[in-house]
């Protein structure tokens, strides 16, 4: 097999093309504190992203992560995967799963993956390689980091409507 | 080299002027370009003509009162005049050089916007209109909802019809007595549709509206005559004409271009300067402003002349038959969509498809790992893509050095991409 065609399985590899036909936690739903839309204005791909935080401070949950996404299958199994790992966690703890997988992606192939915290996430490992597609895989993971810190933000500052 | 009708004569050694497309890729397969829409491959002739200038000739223009100096304007005007006979400019001092397509639409559309309004003006305001289509490149949008915004003047749109046309059916309550523009593309970069300008001109016309003609896909595919469009301005980029990046062309009918406020304030557009007022040169250096892209303009005027020897009628014939050829290549493969006309006299060489079940950017992936070079995404025409219902597309746009292998080449990794995604 030459190196191009292994470059390429690397990056499609069978869980990646599993979560793109079938998505996990796909739809929006309710409740949710924030909400999202994501855009990567070079190719158009789109994603609308809420997420519902519960509890506060230190005990503060990801009690659900809820979208509407259209785009390639990098960035749609890249939000299939991340609501997979992120659901249920601390907040403190999803954070640090978002900078491990942020570090994997922009490791340009040379960072080796920990498959304890990424479970399914290291099969990105292979898009690192194509430098074009790793924006793919990280859309929903900003739009996740956004309207988390939105949520946040306004569990801090309450107001009478998001009580 | 399997031979259809109306393919380049001696398409095989206009190929070898090309070096790039001797490029193995990555795996070792050879480079299969058909993103020529997006930017084209360049002649020796170009890349020879610009290294020359800058090993042997390098100064600055007008400017420099030197042998040197005296060269490169020569080099640089001698441009200037190659521009006009490809367009057919009734003068040289029509043709103002720019970046690039998006310069020259800002150009027109910002000094439109700066100039006096009123009856007979050519400036807009609160009761006027800029009338332009569904189909426009980002850069023929965006331009003048910048303009209309800020004189408040109403931005009104042709739409389009479901087999990619304009629709023309309400012309009439579109283009009236308060349209000031109609800024138009003379053939889309996504759907490949050629519009029909010169009826469009008519009705502006009439009205006494100034037409704006993007010709960025149409000057590198068909002669581009400014005086039988019956234009008042049209704009089209070096790069996409077998030129280099960084050079543009704005050319617009002399009468119009002295009215027209200056555009941007520098060293060469001005006629005098003194610290209470300023006075402006003629067009087209009043619209020049700063040290122009030289090196740019000498790689064009090579580019052009390069597209004249071949003969543009040839070149527009060998795009129909090459886009003919791909036409019925895609029709091949189940689950292909064209978005667009599918008939090759109706339209240019850039062809917009969806491959049902796999998203454009994996299409545009997997046929790179077979070396063959599309472009996917919304290619700079949001809108265009929204009416169509699609979010993106993958798009192949072939060229004067296109030949009918590459096309197989193209409908074969199409078909190993549905056999990868298992669709």
């Amino acid at each position: 097999m030459s190196q191009q065609q292994a470059d390429l399985d690397a990056m499609y590899q069978e869980i990646i093309l599993d979560h793109y036909k079938n998505p996990q936690n796909e739809g929006l739903r309710d409740p949710f504190e924030a909400e999202v839309h994501h855009v990567n204005p070079t190719c158009g791909d789109e994603v609308t992203l809420r997420v519902h935080v519960s509890g506060a401070g230190d005990d503060a949950v990801v009690a659900d992560v809820s979208y509407d996404a259209e785009g390639c299958s990098i960035s749609q199994a890249a939000t299939s995967v991340m609501t997979e790992l992120l659901i249920g966690r601390r907040v403190s703890e999803a954070m640090g799963v978002h900078e491990q997988f942020l570090e994997l992606m922009q490791g340009r192939g040379q960072v080796e993956p920990d498959e304890d915290v990424l479970e399914d996430g290291v099969a990105f490992a292979g898009v690192a390689k194509f430098p074009a597609r790793v924006k793919c895989a990280l859309l929903s993971w900003m739009a996740w980091k956004d309207a988390t810190a939105q949520a946040l933000d306004r569990a801090d500052n309450p107001t009478e409507e998001n009580r | 080299m399997s031979d259809i009708p109306g393919l380049l004569p001696g398409l095989e050694v206009v190929r070898q002027d090309f070096p790039i497309l001797e490029r193995r890729l990555a795996g070792d397969v050879p480079l299969v370009y058909l993103d020529s829409a997006n930017t084209s491959q360049k002649p020796q002739v170009v890349i020879d003509a610009m290294v020359d200038h800058l090993e042997r000739h390098n100064a600055n223009v007008a400017r420099a009162m030197h042998q040197l100096g005296a060269e490169s304007s020569e080099a640089f005007e001698a441009a200037r005049d190659t521009v006009a006979a490809f367009l057919n400019a009734p003068s040289r001092d029509e043709v103002i050089f720019t970046r690039n397509a998006s310069e020259a639409l800002n150009l027109v559309a910002n000094t439109i916007a700066w100039a006096p309004t009123g009856d007979g003006e050519l400036g807009i305001g609160p009761a006027d209109n800029v009338v332009i289509t569904e189909m426009e490149h980002h850069s023929n949008i965006v331009p003048w909802q910048l303009a209309t915004e800020r004189k408040g003047a109403d931005l009104r749109w042709f739409g389009l019809t479901d087999d990619g046309h304009l629709d023309l059916s309400r012309v009439d309550d579109l283009i009236d007595e308060h349209t000031k523009v109609v800024s138009l593309t003379w053939v889309s970069n996504m759907l490949g549709t050629v519009n029909p300008v010169a009826e469009i001109a008519r009705k502006a016309h009439a009205v006494g509206a100034v037409v704006v003609v993007d010709a960025s896909q149409a000057a590198p595919q068909m002669p581009v005559d400014v005086q039988a469009v019956d234009a008042d301005f049209v704009a089209f980029t070096g790069h996409k004409t077998v030129g280099p990046t960084g050079i543009g062309v704005l050319w617009g009918r002399a009468e119009l271009l002295d009215r027209l406020p200056v555009f941007l304030g520098g060293g060469e557009m001005i006629e005098t300067v003194t610290m209470e007022r300023s006075t402006y040169a003629k067009a087209p250096h009043k619209f020049e402003a700063g040290t122009p892209p030289i090196v740019e303009a000498v790689g064009l005027g090579a580019a052009l002349r390069y597209l004249g020897d071949l003969g543009m009628e040839a070149v527009h014939t060998h795009e129909k038959a090459v886009t003919g050829y791909l036409l019925d290549g895609l029709a091949s493969v189940g689950g292909v969509r064209v978005l667009g006309p599918t008939d090759p006299a109706e339209r240019g060489g850039a062809v917009s498809f969806e491959l049902e079940g796999v998203h454009p950017h994996d299409v545009a992936q997997l046929l790179d790992s077979r070396g063959v070079a599309v472009r996917a995404g919304h290619h700079c025409a949001k809108p265009a893509h929204k009416r169509y219902g699609v979010q993106s597309s993958t798009r192949a746009s072939s060229y004067l050095y296109t030949s009918p292998e590459e096309i197989d080449a193209l409908v074969d990794a199409l078909g190993y991409t549905k056999s990868y995604f298992k669709v």
